[in-house]
């Protein structure tokens, strides 16, 4: 069999065994419409804790972290990952919770539904529905953008005379994997989305681990074997001749080899010195970043905040101490997947692997060409389906939320809940889905798909992002309006389309506010924009009925 | 005990800035770009510092009233 072949068998089987879960989890479907979107409350700490995780890593955490750690060093780490570690977890625990208890009190299933109840607004859930659904409809295609671009660029070359590169055409893997996340969310709703998203990212966690491994051990050998590694002997340096021996072996050897510039060597170890790569460009500090961008970047994460998908997560839970497991573990989860990632992205720049140009151009290839390059064709198959694990374990639950929140917010809401049975209600939420999924693919096939992923995810961040004020403000502060709510949000959105059309619809890269001499993250302005605007105009609005405030803000005797 | 937890949390986020190791390049255990692996102890200090916010912080009577409520609505169905 062909390498090309063995891949796209084990991948074929993969999707095959995600079909099953699916199908499965539909045997244990109750038929109604609570139990299809939030799975009747009934989701534990575990699953909590891998399907919030799942959510939250996407083809941005794979394939853009390794392909933004290629282009500007290792401090794409700090930037999303660990900020993330502390701002997702606190997101989860000030807001998740509380909103949990509302929605488990007062039957919410949708963003829409608790912020129409707590301003006493209909028309919020008109302004905001637009919103989320425009900011989470780029967010899939950045999962269905990286899967078609990861798996373009690991068989590259394995199918001549199919392509002209001689890979899976991007259009092709698009198709494949929004058929199989339709299938399993069609028929499983939440509770097969939980299951899937647990299994996807167990796979992916452990093949992610496995491709490290695999990657550092090959690169380490290609290092000894082109006479780069040295070792220091009676304080001179020697090109090493034995084998890399095991992994921390193997990890130093490759380490070495990160590009270094404006090295001192004085202040500098004789064995931590770099001898057979000129200095270029500087991949192992955050030289390539500026301070005021890295530190405005820690407002992206908020973005968690405001997540329908990640809401609707959380009305799954069984009881408030599920969230416990999923607050205190997310963390070192990130750093399980993102180490490697940005390490393996700082290695591709050492020359210890030949990156052809159309690779480096489009770092987001660089991950599938890395495993492709640097595993067999039997595990490289099993590191692919890892890297679509990771992708489709977000999808799933953002076309069931884009689902719920058209049939919710829209339908069931304008129509009239007595117009529906629970039966209907399901039914239309699974025709809202199928709609969403095609819409979603062939929007992937537009110029949109030459953004770079990471770019393109960073504005729809930052949009959630600006929205988070909104969430804290309504869960913590009685004073919010329904007059400060709409100002708050259409600031947000408002600054952020012209941010936005500046930085020429994401097509600038790195693009900033440039305030001064500082140059900040549009996430910045647009989060301080919408909190003041949320806040002034609450100030001088009258405030919700004390029927509300009550329902919301008890008086604890 | 609340207080230092949100006091800690506020720690992370002043720490997450280490502009001190901006220009540094040593490599910790002989791999590890000391960037990378300071931030990678942030994340380790996070999540510590979650977990003692589920064990000194946790809305313990959330749980309750949801209960008392959910109990409520049903004896009353």
């Amino acid at each position: 069999m062909s390498p090309g072949w063995i891949k796209v068998t084990i991948i074929g089987v993969y999707l095959g065994l995600l079909l099953f879960l699916g199908v499965f989890s539909s045997r244990l479907f109750r038929g109604t419409s609570k139990d299809y979107m939030l799975a009747s409350h009934s989701i534990g700490p575990f699953l909590l804790l891998m399907s919030l995780f799942g959510t939250t890593m996407t083809g941005f955490a794979l394939v853009g972290s390794t392909g933004e750690a290629f282009a500007e060093g290792v401090g794409v780490y700090g930037m999303l990952a660990s900020s993330s570690g502390i701002i997702h977890s606190l997101c989860f625990f000030v807001l998740g919770v509380k909103l949990w208890s509302w929605g488990k009190k007062y039957g919410y299933t949708t963003q829409a539904g608790f912020f129409r109840d707590r301003l006493e607004s209909d028309k919020i859930g008109l302004v905001l529905f637009p919103i989320l659904v425009g900011l989470v409809v780029p967010y899939l295609l950045v999962g269905v953008i990286s899967a078609g671009k990861a798996i373009e660029g690991a068989t590259r070359g394995d199918f001549p005379g199919f392509t002209e590169n001689g890979g899976i055409p991007p259009w092709l893997t698009e198709l494949v994997i929004c058929v199989v996340v339709l299938i399993y969310v069609f028929f499983g709703g939440m509770r097969g989305t939980a299951w899937a998203n647990t299994f996807q990212t167990i796979v992916f966690m452990v093949l992610g681990v496995v491709a490290f491994y695999l990657i550092a051990t090959g690169l380490a050998n290609n290092s000894v074997a082109e006479g780069r590694a040295h070792k220091v002997v009676d304080g001179e340096r020697v090109v090493r001749t034995e084998p890399p021996a095991g992994l921390m072996d193997s990890l130093r050897i490759v380490s070495q080899e990160i590009p270094k510039a404006r090295r001192v060597r004085a202040e500098v170890a004789l064995e931590d010195q770099l001898e057979t790569v000129e200095a270029p460009s500087q991949f192992r500090t955050r030289e390539k970043l500026d301070p005021w961008m890295f530190l405005t970047y820690m407002l992206i994460p908020f973005s968690v905040g405001m997540f329908p998908h990640l809401f609707q997560h959380w009305l799954t839970a069984k009881n408030a101490n599920a969230f416990k497991l999923p607050v205190v573990v997310h963390p070192v989860f990130i750093l399980i997947v993102w180490i490697p990632c940005v390490l393996i992205g700082v290695w591709a720049t050492t020359g210890l692997i030949n990156i052809p140009p159309p690779i480096a151009q489009d770092p987001n290839k660089v991950l599938g060409f890395m495993v492709k390059s640097l595993s067999g064709d039997v595990l490289g198959g099993f590191l692919l389906a890892g890297v679509l694990a990771a992708i489709m374990s977000s999808l799933d639950s953002q076309f069931l939320c884009i689902g719920t929140m058209f049939t919710t917010d829209i339908v069931v809401h304008y129509g009239g809940k007595d117009r529906f049975s629970d039966k209907q209600i399901v039914l239309i939420s699974r025709i809202f889905i199928v709609l969403i999924v095609v819409a979603t693919y062939f929007l992937s096939l537009t110029p949109v798909a030459q953004t770079r992923v990471f770019q393109l995810g960073i504005w729809c961040f930052s949009g959630f992002s600006s929205l988070f004020p909104l969430a804290f403000l309504a869960v913590y502060w009685p004073g919010l309006t329904k007059w400060g709510a709409y100002a708050g949000v259409l600031t947000a959105a408002g600054v952020w389309f012209v941010l936005f059309r500046m930085s020429e619809f994401g097509a600038t890269e790195n693009w900033a506010v440039q305030i001064g001499s500082i140059k900040t993250m549009p996430v910045a302005a647009i989060f301080f924009a919408s909190a003041v605007a949320t806040v002034v105009v609450s100030l001088i609005t009258p405030k919700p009925s004390q029927q509300t405030l009550a329902k919301f803000f008890p008086q604890k005797a | 005990m609340k207080k230092v937890v949100w006091g800690l949390v506020l720690l992370l986020v002043i720490l997450h800035h280490d502009i001190w190791n901006w220009n540094n390049d040593k490599l910790v255990f002989g791999f590890m770009p000391i960037t990378l692996a300071y931030h990678a102890g942030i994340s380790v200090a996070a999540s510590v510092v979650w977990f003692m916010a589920t064990k000194f912080a946790w809305p313990t009577d959330l749980e309750d009233e949801v209960a008392r409520d959910t109990a409520a609505q049903e004896a009353s169905v």
